[in-house]
């Protein structure tokens, strides 16, 4: 239990005797927050040695009296805006009008209660400053660790795109050597290589838009109706040539046409991503099974592999943003590391989710739903996809 | 006869890069992409030199394959190679005696190697 500490800053001893007992044995439990505080009261006589205590160590609440011999309690206000704090400060006051608490809360008071008041009246005012404080805290803290988050995210996709500029370098700088420019079948074969570490940083860095794009969600949503199988067709269209190669065959499995209001470019990113991931990890001959149906009100987009799978480890860690699985099987095979991220953060988007199922040696199936019409509430369901 | 070296990179095309440049320079290269064909290659033959990523599968893979390859005979000299100096902050060095015996290899070189230097150091450890 946290303890909040009160500051009671009074002339007359037996109101600041009376704050004290109210508040002694007094707990809130802020379920917002998940928290519960107690309070420790201490006094001042008058605003110069509530000043003094306040310098030495700010309390967490302050209930000032408006009205003292010496500094008044607005005096004591305009002190304190001049220094930084989180105190929020209570005014008290016999003389109860509208104007007193306006004139205090412009000066930077949280609250106002009147004399006399009663212990649950104080203990009233107190719980909600109480409640105030610690949110303001909660909120400090998740703004402090999305700043970490994002310099994680920063610190790994800097290593990510140094990688590939550091490989083109590297063959640049072999091809300074005249030993080995005389050498023309290497010399192709550094180019090419060259040329494809480019277009896996291209990839990286259009992938990173649509992430950001994503989350930040700056990018203006077109939602129309459109048909999923249709999405799905065309996406194996564009992968033909990389399936051909590879001698992967794909196989589509639809009752019809499955439409469902959607943004074009957010279904073709998730298709695209999933099918070119089956392709990429199958093994040479391999097959892909896309399975497309209706479950009630949700779309249900299931991609099968016959590739080399994964362990239980792998699959926990693989939708999250930069992670790739390293091992001898994957070590050739080019990818930002975002594209799963991508698609879980799409698919939540749509109220839905993507999840894995995998075998090592066997193969995966990828599975993501998404609701077909997303009438209800949008704005949670990003919410969601943001968080995670 | 050309020189022997033991190649170690898990990035592909580090490791052609290092093959043609050595290729280049009259060595004999011997190429593995992790630390088991690493270990498979040392099975059976012995180079004059080997030249070691630090981070390959595990971050420390390059560590392991060090103190392996000076197991089986404390004499072929060993050049670790690294980014991690560049991508993390870390800072080590093998500038003293006592950095050098912790670390198991005879020289750490940054990546991206310039191949000069990489020869440079070559040419001290096989005291061409």
């Amino acid at each position: 239990m946290d303890t909040l500490r009160v500051l009671v800053t009074d002339d007359e001893a037996e109101m600041r005797r009376a704050v004290d007992r109210a508040l002694a044995r007094f707990t809130v439990a802020l379920p917002d927050v998940e928290g519960e505080v107690c309070f420790a009261v201490e006094q001042a006589e008058s605003g110069e040695q509530a000043l003094e205590k306040i310098a030495v160590q700010p309390p967490d609440i302050l209930m000032l009296d408006y009205k003292m011999g010496g500094m008044t309690g607005l005096d004591v206000l305009d002190q304190l805006s001049k220094q930084e704090h989180e105190m929020l400060t209570v005014m008290v006051t016999a003389y109860a009008s509208l104007e007193t608490a306006v004139v205090a809360t412009k000066r930077g008071a949280f609250d106002f209660i009147a004399k006399p008041f009663t212990p649950a009246e104080l203990k009233d005012t107190v719980r909600k400053a109480a409640a105030h404080l610690l949110m303001q805290r909660q909120a400090r803290k998740l703004a402090q660790e999305k700043r970490q988050v994002r310099f994680q995210f920063i610190s790994v996709l800097a290593h990510e795109l140094k990688a590939p500029l550091g490989a083109i370098e590297g063959f640049l700088q072999a091809l300074t050597n005249p030993q080995v420019r005389a050498n023309d079948e290497a010399c192709a074969q550094m180019i090419g290589r060259c040329l494809i570490r480019t277009e896996g940083m291209r990839k990286m860095i259009h992938d990173l838009l649509d992430l950001t794009r994503i989350e930040s969600g700056a990018k203006k949503r077109e939602l129309a109706e459109l048909d999923v199988v249709e999405m799905v067709h065309r996406s194996i269209e564009t992968l033909t040539p990389l399936a051909t190669e590879r001698n992967v065959r794909i196989e589509v499995r639809t009752d019809g046409p499955i439409p469902m209001m959607a943004d074009q470019g957010e279904i073709e990113i998730i298709a695209n991503n999933l099918l070119s991931n089956a392709v990429k990890y199958n093994k040479e001959g391999g097959r892909v099974e896309v399975k497309l149906s209706a479950d009630g009100e949700e779309a249900v987009l299931a991609v099968t592999d016959t590739g080399i799978g994964m362990t239980a480890e792998e699959t926990a860690r693989l939708f999250r943003d930069f992670v790739r699985i390293k091992n001898d099987q994957t070590r050739r095979i080019m990818g930002s590391g975002l594209g799963l991220s991508i698609v879980k953060k799409l698919a939540l988007l749509y109220g839905g989710d993507a999840t894995v199922w995998s075998e090592p040696g066997e193969g995966s199936t990828f599975t993501v739903r998404l609701k077909r019409n997303l009438g209800g509430e949008p704005a949670a369901a990003a919410e969601r996809a943001v968080e995670a | 006869m050309a020189k022997t070296v033991l190649a170690v990179d898990d990035d592909a095309d580090y490791l052609a890069q290092l093959e043609i440049q050595l290729l280049a320079a009259g060595f004999e290269v011997w190429t593995a992409e992790s630390v088991g064909q690493a270990k498979e290659i040392l099975d059976q033959r012995r180079p004059d030199l080997a030249v070691v990523d630090l981070m390959m599968e595990h971050m420390d893979d390059g560590f392991t394959l060090c103190h392996d390859i000076k197991a089986r005979d404390a004499s072929i000299p060993v050049i670790l190679v690294t980014g991690v100096a560049g991508e993390t902050g870390l800072d080590f060095d093998a500038s003293t005696k006592e950095e050098r015996s912790w670390i198991k290899a005879d020289a750490l070189l940054d990546k991206p190697v310039r191949f000069e230097q990489l020869r440079r150091e070559i040419g001290k450890l096989l005291k061409e």
